[in-house]
């Protein structure tokens, strides 16, 4: 078997998802090559060829994967792809919006969002929010796959020293261009990847009130999120939604202020390790999943949490 | 123009989900259905494009067994024009729901095709830039903002970290995400009028398609449960649980 695993990356450095997703394939077993499309993106096929597993980077270089346009990554992954058994991606929104083109190209199914590898045909994916969990077996010869970084432990970003190949496929489809972005300017650490998230929900009132929740983050070096209420209600920008709709998280500790504990959300955040709640409704659904619930008006719990924590920190 | 939405009838959003206890999925006996709250934007979005005088005629589409056209009525209700049902018994899968509309995209010739970008029943995220493929158009997914601009489209997208805004060449493909729109609520009289609007049905074979799952599920199972921990009494047992006993801090 071989295995290609497309790269999630910025055209700088390389996503920590994609180590994930290395993870995944090592647990499917065989040839794992990396495929890196961008623009002057040398540094990020450097960083993959470090990765544990790898065999081989393949970097395809050119203007027009720069923005990871669906169109273009679509047809060259399906042109590299196809000698492959598995392509596999981050289940990232880069990865959710090439891989169903690539498997479409393939004329093959795809299996979206796994949590687990059961063998090199069948795999574990949640469906209905998490709320039921599918083994799902493919049939095509060519397996495409996205994976759930959270569901697997990363490989180590260190050790490895794979060989780096250029590939002269170059696919513009001529379909879409690139107008413009806003990135979350944000010194925090990535709410996928931090060690410590800190959501807020609807209890938060507006959005002035997760200046208290960035205050505590602050003290522990932690991402913030908040559910879809606190977003629906407009209280901050959609890309800190935590849950079934939003980013899947799976941090050591997760602290919920002001969150009731919808499915949706629990969706999103249940795999965390340790689960603090923090509400004045008791009978919040959240409790029933916390490891550690505090019954209080955060307007009070969050400020003395930070004192608290400023102490023994 | 013309704007094709498609529809998926699935689980009511606020029905608690049961797997059955043979693990072979989940119990639908009996369970309130409804659209896809990601497929009641994608209409939103279409009659609103109407309203603004873009779109002129909006033809919605759906695959499934007879019931699914409880849902084409209530797209009918919110401002759609016209409904096509593919009826389809059993699992039609991403791929196959993709040739399926591949299909009618030939036959309508629309300018823009709006679909939600996963139902929340597979939870795929496939179906729109699979049809994208295959018919070779550009894809706008995840839609936060849609603007028609002559032979263009521009899509604003929400994607991790931020927003990213793409120019597509018209026809395209748009999937929607949840901040697009507010969808509307079907007046009593609209419902009405779109019990008389007209419907058509068809089989995949009338289309050329052959329904071949390559998915085979084994087994469905309940989420391994997180039992409800302790209650702390204030701020400070807390921190001392968080670093003396948990040590997460």
């Amino acid at each position: 078997m071989s295995i290609l695993v497309i790269a999630e990356h910025d055209n700088s450095s390389l996503k920590q998802a994609t180590l994930s997703v290395v993870a995944a394939a090592k647990a499917i077993g065989g040839d794992i090559d990396v495929l890196v499309a961008g623009e002057n993106c040398g540094a990020v096929a450097e960083a993959a060829a470090k990765a544990e597993g790898v065999a081989k980077v393949l970097v395809a270089d050119n203007a027009a994967y720069g923005h990871f346009l669906g169109e273009n990554l679509g047809e060259l992954v399906a042109e590299v792809g196809k000698g492959y058994s598995h392509i596999l991606s981050s289940a990232g929104t880069t990865g959710k919006d090439f891989m169903p083109r690539v498997a479409a190209l393939l004329d093959v199914a795809q299996v979206s969002d796994i949590i687990r590898v059961e063998s090199e045909d069948t795999f574990v994916r949640p469906i209905y929010a998490g709320n039921a969990i599918a083994t799902v077996k493919t049939s095509d010869s060519i397996k495409v796959v996205t994976v759930r970084p959270t569901g697997f432990d990363p490989v180590a970003a260190e050790g490895g020293s794979a060989s780096v190949e250029q590939v002269d496929v170059v696919k513009d489809a001529g379909l879409s261009s690139f107008v413009g972005e806003q990135k979350a300017e944000s010194d925090r650490p990535d709410l996928a990847s931090a060690g410590i998230v800190i959501s807020g929900g609807r209890g938060m009132q507006n959005g002035d009130n997760f200046k208290m929740l960035e205050q505590v983050a602050d003290v522990l070096g932690a991402g913030i999120g908040a559910s879809r209420a606190a977003v629906d209600a407009g209280f901050v920008p959609n890309d800190m939604q935590v849950g079934q709709t939003g980013k899947i998280v799976a941090p050591q500790l997760y602290i919920a202020v002001g969150i009731s504990g919808a499915i949706q959300h629990l969706a999103g955040m249940s795999d965390s390790k340790v689960i603090v709640a923090i509400n004045k409704d008791e009978e919040a659904p959240i409790f029933q999943v916390a490891d550690y619930g505090l019954v209080a008006d955060l307007f009070e719990a969050v400020p003395q949490l930070e004192e608290e924590l400023k102490k023994v920190l | 123009m013309k704007v094709l939405v498609a529809v998926k009838r699935v689980i009511d959003y606020n029905v608690k989900v049961r797997v059955k206890p043979d693990n072979t999925g989940v119990d639908l006996a009996n369970v309130k259905m409804a659209m896809n709250p990601f497929c009641e934007i994608a209409v939103e979005e279409a009659v609103r494009l109407k309203e603004k005088g873009i779109a002129n005629e909006i033809v919605v589409v759906s695959i499934g067994p007879k019931a699914c056209q409880e849902q084409i009525r209530t797209a009918l209700a919110l401002g759609a024009d016209r409904g096509i049902h593919i009826e389809a018994d059993g699992d039609v899968q991403s791929l196959d729901a993709a040739k399926l509309l591949k299909a009618v995209v030939e036959k309508e010739e629309p300018k823009l095709v709006i679909l939600g970008k996963q139902s929340i029943d597979s939870d795929n995220n496939q179906t729109g830039q699979m049809l994208a493929a295959l018919t070779g158009m550009g894809q706008g997914t995840f839609a936060s903002e849609v603007v028609v601009d002559g032979e263009k489209v521009n899509v604003t997208r929400e994607v991790d970290g931020g927003l990213m805004t793409l120019s597509l060449n018209l026809p395209a493909i748009v999937t929607t995400d949840l901040r697009l729109n507010e969808p509307r609520y079907a007046s009593l009289p609209n419902i009405m009028k779109a019990k008389k609007k007209p419907l058509d049905t068809m089989s995949p074979a009338d289309l050329g398609v052959e329904i071949a799952s390559r998915l085979t599920t084994l087994k469905v199972e309940a989420p391994a449960g997180r039992s409800a921990g302790v209650k702390v009494a204030d701020v400070a047992e807390l921190v001392d649980k968080l670093k003396n006993e948990a040590k997460v801090i």
